[in-house]
């Protein structure tokens, strides 16, 4: 499951800039950005992949009445002797000790993303394959296609993820 | 603010530290802000304890936008194209990142002007966290 919609927030712009240390006044100040080439408040090249915030099942934010799986009364967030929970989890860890990570990220940008705009998403499946990895055993890929769209239905931005399952934990 | 084609050539590189002595604080500034609550990036307990980590590590895609941001600051804004690249190891809370971005051609693309870059980031071990590629239009 992923977002339908994206709304583009200048206080989340600012803030998504502000953690990847960028504080270029495009990203934060509206009028400093409407002396730019674009002419307002853009969002960083990366930040699309913060359409997890409107993504209602985002399984790495934690859900009132879910367990979650990181700590809390123990390491693994899970209440003393009950049975581990499903290993469902997109990423994290298993019982096994097997990791689920981001591997590759690619985009295409049509154009700038600006805030005030509403993005829209449509999501598809790309290649799925496995690789014996030199120190986490065997790796399962799978790719993910996001298309952001604008108002009009134009893309603005086109991302490419690749996530990789690990069977162990995997060490430098 | 935007590179001219006039002033670039292949093999002309630009580089700049994205980040010093990254902190688990900006770790989970990045974890709020993009909305991946992962604890093997915020929650020491579990990252060391449950999954067998020697401590927290930073979310790729925190390496990946400071990388983004020595683009931007390079090309100038809203001129990237294309992104992307592959998380090549983990980054972990003290490392020191710098990122530098290679000019391997110069074209004509659509009838404007682009730069293809190689995109490298690196830890203070020398270590490529981070490769990838770039294209930004120039003026």
């Amino acid at each position: 499951m992923t977002a339908a919609q994206f709304p583009i927030e200048a206080g989340h712009v600012m803030t998504f800039a502000r953690a990847i240390g960028d504080f270029n006044p495009v990203y934060h100040d509206a009028d400093q950005a409407s002396t730019s080439e674009v002419g307002a408040i853009i969002a960083p090249p990366t930040f699309v992949q913060a359409s997890a915030q409107y993504d209602p099942d985002y399984p790495l934010r934690p859900q009132p009445g879910v367990a979650w799986f990181g700590s809390g009364a123990t390491p693994s967030g899970r209440v003393p002797d009950a049975e581990p929970a499903a290993t469902t989890q997109e990423s994290g860890s298993e019982k096994s000790g097997g990791t689920g990570l981001h591997a590759e990220q690619h985009y295409e940008y049509h154009r700038p993303v600006r805030a005030g705009e509403v993005l829209t998403l449509t999501v598809r499946p790309g290649k799925a394959w496995e690789k014996q990895g030199r120190r986490g055993g065997l790796l399962q890929f799978r790719e993910t296609i996001i298309e952001y769209r604008g108002e009009n239905g134009e893309l603005a931005v086109t991302a490419r993820g690749v996530g990789v399952r690990t069977a162990q934990t995997v060490r430098d | 603010m935007a590179l001219r084609a006039s002033s670039l050539s292949v093999g002309v590189s630009h580089g700049a530290v994205v980040v010093d002595n990254l902190s688990r604080t900006q770790i989970v500034q990045y974890a709020g802000a993009s909305g991946d609550y992962n604890p093997l990036h915020t929650d020491e307990v579990f990252a060391t304890q449950v999954a067998g980590y020697p401590s927290v590590f930073a979310h790729g895609m925190l390496t990946m936008g400071m990388t983004g941001k020595m683009l931007t600051d390079y090309v100038g804004d809203g001129r990237l194209t294309n992104f992307g690249g592959r998380f090549t190891s983990q980054v972990w809370p003290g490392d020191t990142l710098t990122a530098t971005a290679t000019v391997t051609a110069i074209r004509e693309a659509n009838g404007v002007s682009v730069a293809d870059f190689d995109v490298v980031t690196v830890n203070q071990n020398g270590i490529a966290v981070f490769q990838g590629t770039a294209t930004a239009r120039l003026d």
